[in-house]
């Protein structure tokens, strides 16, 4: 039962006012791309073992996408951040690091 | 290997039970196999003994980081079922489930297949078609079901409240030869078989590494040491993707928290399997007595092996409106796996870019009742490359845009 | 035998006697007596059958960790299976019914297993029933279901109610023994919010039993004081007969109340789940005291230690004349104390530890009780009851030195501490070699949101042997609890308890020491599930050796007290067989509930009518007072149609669309999604969602739109209308409206986020109501002066009017192929609106219809329906829906994906309408044959029905489906095999079956 704090109207809720979206940051490739850069933003999953990036919607709140990242080994959020960005802020990955020193996750770091 | 029976029962009894051998050896690891599979949960111990008995490779090794069949292979609700809509599905489930039918006699180990009936209920009118569309694929593939009556359907569970307010029962999709096995027997039992064909099962036995030759797989790096193989299969669930990492590509996998519940024991009083995917709740009592009850995934990556209550009571709530009198019984325990998940939840069942190395994965939350079928089809895949069971679920099918989407019939598929 | 004694029974009200029964015997008991004792006090130690051997089973414990004497209680609907009368407080009128046998619990013929219980070891039915293969399921299944299962099934509806309750706080304190009040008083003293459930009707735990004293008074007066204390403070809340059932991740907790088991006369919820949200768990859930594992250990009148104390002190019980007490530890003395001070008879107390004991032993030897030090029970004689025990040496192999006539047995294993909550959410432990148990370890606790651990487990749960540690470590926890809550914790001193001189105690895994397997096969662990100490050995032989291994193959702990008093018993006789240390071993895991928790509880108030909620129209009341037949359509119910009397369903919706069709029909279409769409860039923003160009719609016109996944599949369509430059209304399907909603927004905030558009769910804001059939205008016109004429409202047109004095607009829209107006009102005005259209309708014989005749309505027009013609598999292209789909735009959502190679296969199947050589009306979701079967045996297909319905306004079955090479085929016959066995001939022809140049709709 997590708790999640949505950054987009400041409410700290429990997991049933939330759901989940799946893998973040994700680059849309459209008409053009090739099979395989097609193939990779729809399918490929990271699904580490640790620090993740995953989307959530506060469909039972303020409605809102919002990004979060989290630890799915122990369920540890480091922290929420707006959609609207195309790579973790940098509070985000200080408090990454704090905690998990010499993460990654695709090119981030 | 001394075969097991009532009679070597009888006479093991006389002497106080100490002539009895080890189920499965405890070997320490060789060089090199011909094959080596990864994960010793059902899939995996199938593949294996398929792979000895079907195709005579019998230098083999399965590795496990745990003890066998610790993973979802001895955390499912047992249902075994073939009753699926498209082909390729219906045709590997069916595999399985006919296989289940002799397997306590192929491996004498009494798995407990017990064919007692899977009700899949229809509880709208989309329902009814949706399962009525099943049946009339399931006798082209010859999967016998059959689309029943809600009368009917109380013959067969008479516990059932066909006339709930919100959703009453219109039908339902029965399959007369699914139902259940013991799930610990089904992974002991083809341990027992592999250790007799002189297969290496190694436990607690983690891989660190895949190592390769210019594309080509040679061998694992683990914590009992590097160990040498021709062919790698891996078969372990939700942590495909972390094997598919450290062989440098990645999978269409995500990994999430399935829970599943047992009631306190009661006197025989449901002798099939229902399955009630509109309220999202399946239930069938166990040997014990137990009401074994499943529910649904979170909606998030998890490796924990815990899930969120508000899926407990979902699923609670559902079994409690389709029967009643289960109210005053109590939750004994509750507990989760992980599951993984692919892009049309359907398995992979696939080559890789890595020469040599195969994978078997995604099984979502049906694996239990695929293991037989599963280690059949893959086992030949391993040993010819290829198989008409197998063939349809390569990871090609991501990129040609090909799925096998079962959701189409069924709103989940368990 | 036992029975009551004349004092003592502290928890008792003697004055008010209850009277109850037991398989229909009528007897009775005090106020304050719970089941067990009640039964005690009345002589009825035999309450029930073990599982497997059927074997008589006494009670053995006083609390949750009861493994045999669990009983049915109640009748009809208050029936229940499987009651511990441990934990069951006793009331007036109670009846409860022993379980497990056949004819009766005295005479089981069950009990025979017990005499095959040789042939019966581990995992023996994996090795047998094998052959001949239909008898498992035919004969040897039925016979071992029967037997196994303990209670009966419920069989009638339960007749209590049930509800949820929510709570947060900083600190919530599991166990309302010293420890939890201690920690709570301390926790709340720092002005955090503290919570406290008690599992039991009293406060204070095993102290008041177990004596002592804090601050030099007895301990009875520190309890009292205390929750005075706690009661009087605003931020505290006291729960008892609540019991914390699970910790779940990021403080989440379960409580399990039960308010009127005891008291079934109140007019209440008879269970309450609490569902609470808690910054710090402090778990001061105790310990439990471990059986001692000798021959014979299950005969009815052997108990543990601490029960025979808790049964005299507290309800005024002796378990027997003459106990012998048998223990590795000085916690056991205080029993035979306790009992010798009754003035019972204690023969002996057999110490297996050669040192023997400490200041407690003494003080036993100075009541003149005989104390054996080294000393073991080699076997205890009796059947239903226990008669004598015979003694040896416990560093033996079991030679009976001297045999004694006793009735009872009180045995003490040493304490295990109760982690199972500190557990349940990752919560390590650490193996404590002194006191040979687990207890939580510190550094390893569950972790939070934050990655900071979250419990706190304290008291005997967390080891602590005695009162002066037990409230020095509670003080702490509650100080620890409460900064971790952002709370300052006040610096008074901790409370001080009485310290124990106990000597050391000794593991005793199996007594005596050097058992043979004689006795190892008669030494229970499992007492519930029949498991035995030579079948966990026998286990360990045969390579079961990780420890969820040899629980799955030998059942240990698997019963309905998930191995409370066996596993770490168990677990000892593993690692022994396997020659290990038991850390290594390791424990199974620990999951919710700590005891088994009702299914009606977790269900709470959400059954039958109030299961789901419900969503109606303004008009759901019209057509509930007006017979219609509904389905449920996601969480609302939508009318079938409106069966008149008699009436068969199909008659009902050929009625609707003749009248439809011929004069006048209306639809209630107000779960229709309805979607505003606003902003500069809305139009461009719906030219990706839709695959047709809506950005060149014209104000006041609408347009069909198909919307796709990004993986290309057909997802949702509808009618789109833009109000103005920068509004749309977007229509999805009923289904279709909420997930829709999601999905634009999901593309504006997370991919176009710098577009400018806005987006509204506004589907229940409007009631829709579709008017339909050649009379749709001519009512329309009594109820408006706008002009709605051909021109005046052109087909795909919409208009904002006022009818019957309504704000209304207008869609000139036809899902029918009839001419059909669909009338959007505030909802407030919906039921009005319907009324006013049946009135002037009345004259045209007005018709409201349900979704069957919108089905076949759409269907003899070739109009697809999401779900029926879609699956979720396929792409507009597949409906020959290329002229939805533009060609001049560069993007939209899925067109990439249909690009792909299976996507773009000419082979797909493609919609046509399918026409039966007979009239018939072909059967739901039936496939067409193909010549040959694939690699796998299954028939080749080469298409399949996906709408049929037999049309009133054709007079034959028409049908839809998905064909190989269909439009290609234009009057081919195919094959379309029943399940049945029969085979339809159908003709492929075109999907629009009636008035193909649409003169009706244009009109």
């Amino acid at each position: 039962m997590l708790i999640l704090e949505c950054p987009c109207c400041g409410v700290r809720g429990e997991e049933t006012e939330f759901h989940g979206g799946g893998e973040a940051h994700l680059k849309r490739f459209g008409p053009g791309s090739t099979d395989d850069e097609f193939h990779t933003y729809l399918f490929s999953k990271e699904n580490p073992k640790g620090v993740h990036f995953e989307r959530w919607r506060h469909n039972n709140g303020c409605g809102k996408w919002f990004l979060a990242a989290r630890d799915t080994m122990t369920l540890e959020v480091f922290g929420t951040y707006s959609a609207q960005t195309l790579e973790p802020p940098k509070h985000i990955r200080d408090a990454i690091t704090a905690k998990r020193p010499g993460w990654t996750w695709r090119d981030f770091s | 290997m001394k075969r097991y029976s009532a009679f070597a029962i009888a006479r093991e009894a006389l002497r106080h039970h100490m002539g009895w051998e080890r189920a499965w050896a405890s070997p320490e690891p060789k060089k090199k196999y011909d094959v080596i599979i990864i994960g010793a949960g059902g899939h995996g111990l199938a593949t294996a003994y398929y792979l000895g008995k079907n195709f005579g490779i019998t230098n083999v090794a399965v590795l496990e980081k745990g003890w066998l069949g610790g993973g979802n292979t001895g955390r499912n609700t047992t249902i075994i079922r073939s009753n699926y809509l498209q082909d390729p599905s219906a045709a590997i489930y069916e595999k399985s489930r006919a296989l289940y039918e002799t397997l306590s006699q192929d491996l004498n180990y009494n798995i407990m297949y017990s064919p007692r009936g899977v009700i899949m209920l229809a509880q709208t009118e989309h329902e009814v078609r949706g399962y009525q569309r099943t049946a009339h694929a399931n006798a082209l593939q010859g999967v016998t079901t059959e689309f029943i009556s809600p009368t009917r359907v109380k013959e067969i569970v008479p516990i059932i409240n066909l006339d709930g307010p919100r959703y009453p029962v219109l039908g339902g999709l029965w399959q007369a030869r699914g139902g259940t096995a013991r799930h610990d027997a089904v992974a002991w039992g083809y341990a027992r078989a592999c250790s007799d064909m002189g297969m290496h099962i190694l436990q607690k036995c983690e891989v660190t590494g895949i190592t390769r030759d210019g594309g080509r797989v040679t061998g694992v790096s683990t914590n009992r040491g590097e160990i040498a193989c021709d062919k790698l299969g891996v078969v372990v669930a939700g942590h495909s993707g972390h094997l598919a990492d450290m062989a440098g590509f990645r999978l269409p996998i995500e990994s999430v928290a399935l829970q599943a519940l047992v009631s306190e024991p009661i006197k025989p009083c449901m002798d099939c399997v229902v399955m009630a995917n509109t309220v999202h709740g399946y239930m069938s009592q166990s040997d014990k007595g137990e009401m074994v009850i499943g529910g649904g995934t979170d909606g998030y990556n998890n490796f924990t092996q815990r899930g969120s209550f508000h899926h407990i009571e979902e699923t609670v709530r559902a079994l409690v409106e389709t029967f009643p009198m289960v109210s005053r019984l109590k939750m004994l325990r509750q507990w989760g796996g992980i599951v993984d998940v692919t892009g049309d939840r359907s398995p992979i069942i696939s080559k890789t870019p890595v020469d040599g190395m195969f994978i078997n994965c995604g099984w979502g939350t049906g694996g239990f009742k695929a293991i037989p079928g599963s280690g059949w089809g893959f086992a030949e895949m391993i040993a010819k490359g290829h198989s008409p069971l197998t063939d349809a679920f390569g990871l090609d099918r991501f990129h040609q845009g090909r799925f096998i989407d079962e959701s189409v019939a069924a709103g989940v598929a368990h | 035998m036992s029975t009551r004694l004349a004092t003592g029974g502290r928890l008792l009200d003697k004055a008010r006697a209850v009277n109850f029964t037991f398989n229909g015997k009528r007897l009775r008991g005090h106020a304050g007596d719970t089941l067990a004792s009640a039964l005690l006090a009345n002589d009825q130690m035999l309450v029930g059958r073990s599982f497997k051997y059927h074997r008589p089973r006494g009670i053995v414990a006083s609390g949750a960790e009861e493994p045999n004497a669990i009983v049915g209680l109640g009748t009809g609907a208050r029936f229940e299976p499987n009651q511990r009368v441990t934990t069951t407080e006793l009331f007036d009128g109670l009846s409860a019914t022993s379980q497990n046998h056949w004819p009766s619990l005295d005479f089981d013929v069950g009990a025979v297993n017990a005499k095959l219980g040789r042939f019966m070891p581990a995992g023996f039915y994996y090795k047998m029933f094998i052959h001949p293969r239909p008898f498992w399921k035919h004969v040897y299944e039925p016979f071992i279901r029967q037997a196994a299962g303990l209670g009966k099934a419920p069989k009638d509806r339960d007749g209590d109610r049930y509800e949820h309750f929510y709570a947060f706080a900083d600190v919530l304190v599991i166990g309302g023994g010293v420890a939890g009040l201690q920690s709570a008083l301390r926790a709340a003293q720092s002005g955090a919010k503290v919570m406290v459930l008690e599992q039991t009707a009293h406060w204070g735990g095993r102290a008041p039993v177990d004596g002592g004293t804090v601050d030099g008074a007895p301990v009875e007066a520190f309890i009292d004081a205390t929750i005075a204390k706690l009661q009087d403070m605003p931020n505290v809340t006291l729960r008892n007969r609540c019991m914390g059932a699970g910790v779940y991740d990021h403080g989440y907790a379960l409580g399990y109340e039960r308010i009127t088991d005891h008291a079934p006369e109140l007019d209440a919820p008879r269970h309450r789940l609490w569902r609470i949200r808690a910054g710090q768990i402090i778990t001061a859930t105790g310990a439990i005291e471990r059986p001692l594992s000798f021959a014979g250990n299950d005969i009815p009148g052997v108990m543990l230690a601490s029960a025979v104390r808790d049964y005299a002190v507290n309800y005024g019980v002796s378990i027997g004349d003459r106990t012998v007490v048998v223990t590795n530890n000085d916690d056991a003395y205080r029993t035979a104390i306790t009992l010798k001070s009754l003035g019972l008879d204690i023969p002996v107390i057999l110490d297996a530890r050669a040192s023997g004991g400490g200041a407690l032993a003494d003080e036993a030897r100075a009541l003149g009780i005989r104390v054996e030090n080294g000393k073991a029970i080699a076997s205890v004689k009796g059947g239903k009851r226990v008669t004598g025990v015979a003694i040896c040496a416990q560093a033996g192999e079991g030679a009976v030195l001297e045999e004694i006539k006793c009735d009872a047995v009180a045995m003490s294993g040493g304490w295990s501490p109760v982690v199972h909550l500190w557990s349940h959410c990752g919560g390590k432990l650490t193996w404590d070699a002194e006191r040979a148990h687990f207890r939580p370890d510190p550094t390893k606790p569950p972790l939070g949101a934050s990655g900071e651990g979250f419990v706190i487990a304290t008291g005997a749960a967390n080891g602590a042997a005695d009162l002066a540690t037990t409230l020095a470590d509670a003080d702490a926890a509650g100080k620890a609890a409460a900064k971790a809550t952002g709370h300052k914790p006040k610096s008074a001193a901790a409370p001080q308890g009485s310290a124990s001189d106990e000597a050391p105690l000794m593991p005793v895994w199996l007594m005596p020491q050097g058992a043979g397997i004689n006795l190892r096969m008669k030494s229970w662990l499992d007492y519930q599930n029949d498991v035995k100490v030579s079948d966990v050995q026998l286990a360990a032989r045969e390579g079961f050796e990780s420890v969820e291994h040899a629980k799955r193959y030998t059942t240990l702990g698997m019963a309905t007290d998930q191995g409370k008093l066996s596993n770490i018993n168990g677990l000892a006789i593993l690692s022994d067989a396997l020659n290990q240390p038991i850390p290594q071993t390791g424990t199974t895991t620990f999951r919710p509930p700590y005891t088994p928790i009702s299914l009606a509880a977790i269900g709470g108030e959400a059954r039958d009518e109030i299961f789901q909620p419900l969503r109606k129209t303004p008009i759901h009341g019209w057509h509930e007072d007006n017979g219609a037949h509904f389905e449920p359509v996601g969480q609302w119910r939508r009318p079938y149609c409106f069966p008149k009397g008699e009436e068969s369903h199909r008659d009902a919706v050929s009625r609707e669309i003749n009248q439809t069709r011929g004069a006048l029909g209306l639809l209630d279409a107000s779960t229709l999604g309805k979607i505003i769409v606003k902003g500069p860039d809305a139009g461009k923003f719906l030219d990706m969602l839709y695959t047709n160009m809506m950005s060149t719609l014209k104000p006041g016109r609408c347009r069909y739109g198909l919307m796709c996944s990004e993986n290309g599949f057909l997802m949702d369509d509808g009618v789109v209308a833009r109000i103005d430059d920068d509004t749309f209304l977007c229509h999805t399907t009923t289904g279709g409206a909420e997930s829709i909603h999601g999905h634009m927004e999901d593309w504006l905030q997370c991919e176009w986020w710098d577009w400018k558009v806005y987006t509204a769910n506004v589907t229940e804001q409007y009631a829709q109501i579709a008017v339909v059939g050649p009379k749709a205008r001519t009512v329309l016109e009594k109820l408006t002066s706008d002009d709605i004429s051909a021109d005046g409202l052109s087909f795909m047109g919409w208009k904002d009017l006022t009818l019957a004095g309504m704000p209304a607009r207008a869609y000139r829209i036809s899902f029918s192929g009839e001419l059909s107006y669909e009338i959007a009102v505030p909802a407030s005005y919906g039921r009005a609106l319907w009324d006013a259209l049946l009135e002037a309708g009345a004259e045209f014989g007005v018709m409201p219809y349900g979704t069957e005749g919108l089905h076949v309505m759409r269907a003899e027009k070739g109009f697809i329906m999401i779900g029926d013609e879609t699956d979720g598999t396929v792409i507009p292209q597949d409906l020959n829906m290329q002229w939805a789909i533009s060609k001049k735009k560069d993007d939209y959502l899925g067109k990439r994906a249909q690009e792909r190679s299976h996507m773009a296969d000419p082979n797909r199947w493609k919609l046509v309408g399918l026409e039966t050589l007979d009239g018939s009306v072909l059967p739901d979701g039936a496939y067409a044959t193909a010549a040959g079967h694939n690699a796998n045996g299954q028939r080749e297909t080469q298409g399949r029905v996906t709408s049929t319905y037999y049309s009133p306004t054709l007079g034959r079955g028409i049908a839809m489906g998905l064909v190989l090479d269909g439009p290609d085929r234009m009057g081919d016959v195919i094959e379309i095999p029943k399940v049945d066995g029969g085979i339809v001939k159908a003709k492929i022809v075109d999907p629009i079956f009636f008035d193909k140049d649409g003169e009706k709709q244009n009109v």
